[in-house]
């Protein structure tokens, strides 16, 4: 949590905009699919780019955006974080609480976002410290965090919530929704977070491979341990938004998001091996898939169709980064570097 | 005599640009243990790779008992032809028991089931071959070292094969094991299998070698009865030649009075013996010792990356913190490890990362990085090293094994090193790479760093360092200037821990 205050109190944006090559680089697939999408939605409907549509579409992106770069962070160090559905529940929960008890929106806030973090942390120590598989750590987590949950509800919904609550995700400055711009923020954030500061480089190196990053001085454990912090801050947040939207406190809510966050990473480039991946690639991940939910929609397909697609889209995109990397090699090797 | 079992001809084998093998003649007669002599390097291990069909041949002729193999020649069709390997590293899996392990190509099985009182009694008629009683159904993850060696053996056995190949098999084992590994390998002699031994140790070929080749550089240097060669000929055969210009001339280099790396007491873990090294400023120091030796280990418990049992390891008479790199590298010292692929490079990330990531927090600001004060400190760095590359911005994972030493190197000379440790640094690295790897090493010292190299290749040792420490078994058997020792006195320190009277300081 520490660390994306820090980001904030910097303040100045980037002296140099990310360049086009970098942008797109690894991650282009992404973008070109997103671009091919929308340009496929906008002739085949006559509402998809009304703006209430568009709105709409950015709303039901955003929670998703915001968990896919936590997760990303992680999947970039070759962790994985399975808790973070379970999280958005938990954080969800807890702020729904602590207003029904009575308790100032900020503060019920913080104490939400530090819950996700809280249990980011426990995550990430006992990954780096107790050298526990991120997948089993993480998928206890998962149970535990989903099972407190209930506790904390006692499996109802909580409602109603305060006035003034819902207006965090359903309001609009300049007719823009909120939560488009929180999630435009985390991503500028967390784009500039990995390409710009040493904790960034830190994260591809420890993802590339750990033992190399920790003879070279880098300090893999305290990377790690941030990297699930951040990452259940995000969910954290996530959760927050998501109650704020629904104005409730809903005890299954964000179940299988876990998932929906792996395959926007994926779908935007990332690697499950690791030090592959950018926060722009999984915001557009994210996008891609909510937007064929939208588009799908408007078009009146049956959702079960949808999620054939999505699923077929994932394997595409790892199919396609394998065969990426296979002919890198095979580039590599063929004519032998001089030297 | 009988005729040759395997007959190798003319054999060639290149890696890339780099001769491995060149010209090799062999023959393999069933009934004989031929031994297989050559350093580090030597190709060794290619010839046997090529003899199981874990490499093709690029010309030349092999033939078993007659018979051409094929140049496109598999593992399974040189076991099929009977080739059998034991290597030192072993291979059983440890959590299958010894009967699985024994029987994994092809189980007794009915309609997919495996069929357990027939699996224990086939294995059981092995493990009789090598002389072992133990329950077949035992986990191999129990067995120690020498008996898994066994096991091993009697896999191998099982196919029948009419040639073993035994590569450096005592490494692991103590005096007794060893001793009855080589009883078994004698007794494997007389059912008329053709041995292949390959070892460092000299004592164990004339123990129970017929005939020995000695390869040096990928050629045939001798080849003979063992009879003819003494331990002095023989190493002879090994090591002559002339390679003193490849290495830069020494003197000329700072030099003080005080160490800048003091090591006192230091036991890394798994030792038994603690250790004490003195490295001036300017100063090379080698290390040497045989295979399992402690070097390696020692270097890394110097450079903190596992942390010792005890000791203390001071940088200009300041101590370091100890089992930590981090602290390390902020002291200033390096470690450039043996394994490149594994304990060095970030396969993922770009030249100039990989060079950067030691030095971020000198290169940042606040944990904000500069690019541009990024590519202005290593791009000179990497200039100076006159690095082969396209960009800078390349995946490292693009470049030879000599570059990416280089990109290791420009890691540490980007953070304000001061000591820097060695690891088979020509390991994998070709000829021409090797001597510009040499000058670099002379120059560093040259600038007043303190330098320690580890490395097997006994030439490479004595031209490019002034002192050479003999590790045996994880003590200090030796300290000799290099001027003062050649590649005999040092094995001999390093086999048996005497020196025979010359080049002991």
């Amino acid at each position: 949590m520490a660390l994306v205050v820090r980001e904030r109190d910097l303040g100045d944006p980037p002296p140099r905009i990310v360049g086009w090559r970098e942008a797109v680089g690894r991650e282009g697939g992404g973008l070109v699919v997103l671009v091919i999408l929308f340009g496929a939605l906008a002739l085949a409907t006559d509402s998809f780019l009304t703006s209430g549509n568009l709105a709409n579409l950015s709303r039901q992106w955003a929670v998703f955006g915001i968990i896919a770069i936590g997760e990303l962070l992680v999947i970039l160090t070759k962790g994985i974080d399975l808790s973070v559905g379970s999280v958005v529940g938990l954080s969800g929960a807890v702020v729904a609480q602590l207003l029904v008890a009575g308790f100032p929106v900020p503060v019920a806030v913080l104490c939400a976002a530090a819950a996700g973090a809280a249990v980011g942390v426990v995550n990430g120590v006992l990954v780096a410290y107790a050298k526990l598989p991120p997948f089993i750590v993480t998928l206890g987590m998962m149970g535990a965090a989903r099972g407190l949950v209930l506790v904390i509800t006692g499996a109802n919904t909580i409602q109603p919530l305060p006035d003034g609550f819902a207006s965090i995700a359903n309001d609009t400055v300049w007719g823009i929704p909120n939560l488009f711009l929180i999630t435009v923020v985390v991503i500028v954030l967390a784009g500039f977070l990995l390409r710009r500061t040493v904790f960034g480089r830190y994260v591809y190196a420890t993802g590339s491979n750990a033992e190399s990053a920790r003879l070279a001085g880098v300090p893999v454990p305290r990377v790690l341990v941030t990297v699930y912090a951040l990452s259940g801050l995000l969910a954290g947040i996530g959760g927050i938004l998501l109650a704020s939207r629904l104005d409730a406190g809903v005890p299954t809510m964000g179940e299988t998001y876990e998932l929906d966050a792996i395959a926007a990473c994926v779908i935007g480039g990332a690697s499950l091996f690791g030090a592959k991946g950018s926060a722009l690639g999984a915001a557009a991940g994210a996008l891609i898939t909510s937007t064929l939910n939208n588009g799908g929609n408007l078009l009146g397909i049956n959702s079960f169709y949808l999620r054939i697609a999505i699923g077929v889209l994932i394997l595409l995109a790892v199919a396609f980064d394998q065969l990426q990397g296979r002919l890198s090699t095979r580039a590599a090797r063929t004519p032998p570097a001089p030297g | 005599m009988t005729a040759p079992l395997i007959r190798l001809a003319a054999l060639r084998k290149t890696f890339g640009g780099t001769v491995a093998l060149h010209d090799v003649d062999l023959e393999l007669r069933a009934g004989e243990v031929h031994c297989l002599a050559g350093e580090n390097g030597a190709g060794k291990s290619t010839l046997i790779r090529v003899l199981t069909g874990a490499v093709r041949r690029d010309a030349g002729e092999y033939r078993v008992d007659g018979a051409p193999m094929p140049v496109a020649l598999g593992p399974a069709a040189a076991r099929a032809a009977g080739i059998g390997a034991v290597y030192q590293e072993l291979s059983l899996l440890p959590d299958l028991s010894v009967a699985e392990n024994l029987l994994i190509g092809g189980l007794p099985a009915r309609g997919g089931v495996v069929d357990r009182r027939r699996l224990r009694a086939e294995a059981a008629r092995k493990l009789e071959r090598v002389g072992l009683g133990l329950d077949p159904l035992t986990p191999v993850r129990e067995l120690p070292a020498a008996t898994r060696q066994l096991v091993e053996i009697a896999r191998v056995l099982g196919d029948d094969p009419r040639v073993v190949i035994f590569d450096e098999p005592t490494t692991a084992l103590s005096g007794a094991e060893a001793q009855a590994l080589l009883r078994r390998i004698t007794a494997l002699r007389g059912e008329g299998v053709a041995v292949l031994y390959v070892s460092h140790r000299l004592e164990e070929m004339f123990e129970i070698g017929d005939r020995v080749t000695v390869l040096r550089d990928g050629t045939v240097t001798r080849t003979g009865a063992l009879g003819e060669f003494t331990e002095d000929s023989l190493i002879a055969a090994m090591v002559g030649r002339d390679v003193e210009e490849l290495y830069p001339a020494a003197g000329a280099r700072p030099e003080r009075a005080a160490p800048l790396l003091r090591v006192r007491g230091l036991r890394p873990r798994g030792s038994a013996h603690a250790v004490d090294l003195d490295v001036r400023a300017g100063e090379i120091v080698g290390v040497a010792g045989l295979l399992g030796a402690g070097r390696s280990e020692l270097l890394r418990a110097v450079f903190g990356a596992d942390p010792p049992v005890s000791g203390t390891v001071e940088v200009d008479g300041r101590r370091v913190p100890s089992g930590r790199p981090r602290e390390a590298v902020r002291a200033g010292i390096g470690l450039l490890s043996e394994d490149r692929k594994e304990l060095g490079l970030l396969p993922e990330l770009s030249i100039r990362e990989n060079v950067s990531v030691a030095s971020l927090l000198g290169i940042s600001s606040r944990g904000l990085l500069s690019r541009r004060r990024e590519a202005d400190r290593v791009d000179k760095v990497l200039d100076g090293l006159r690095l082969r590359a396209g960009s800078y911005d390349q995946p490292v994972s693009t470049l030879s094994g000599g570059n990416q030493q280089k990109v290791l190197l420009a890691r540490w000379l980007v953070t304000d090193v001061r000591v820097l440790l060695f690891d088979e640094p020509t390991k994998g690295v070709d000829v021409g790479a090797k001597a510009e790897l040499y000058t670099l090493i002379g120059d560093l010292a040259a600038r007043g760093l303190a330098i320690v190299v580890v490395s097997s290749y006994l030439p490479e040792l004595l031209g490019l360092v002034d002192r050479i420490v003999v590790l045996r078994r994880g003590a200090v058997v030796g300290d000799v200037p290099a001027a003062e020792a050649t590649e005999e006195s040092l094995l001999t320190l390093a086999s048996t821990g005497r020196s025979d009277g010359t080049g002991r300081s």
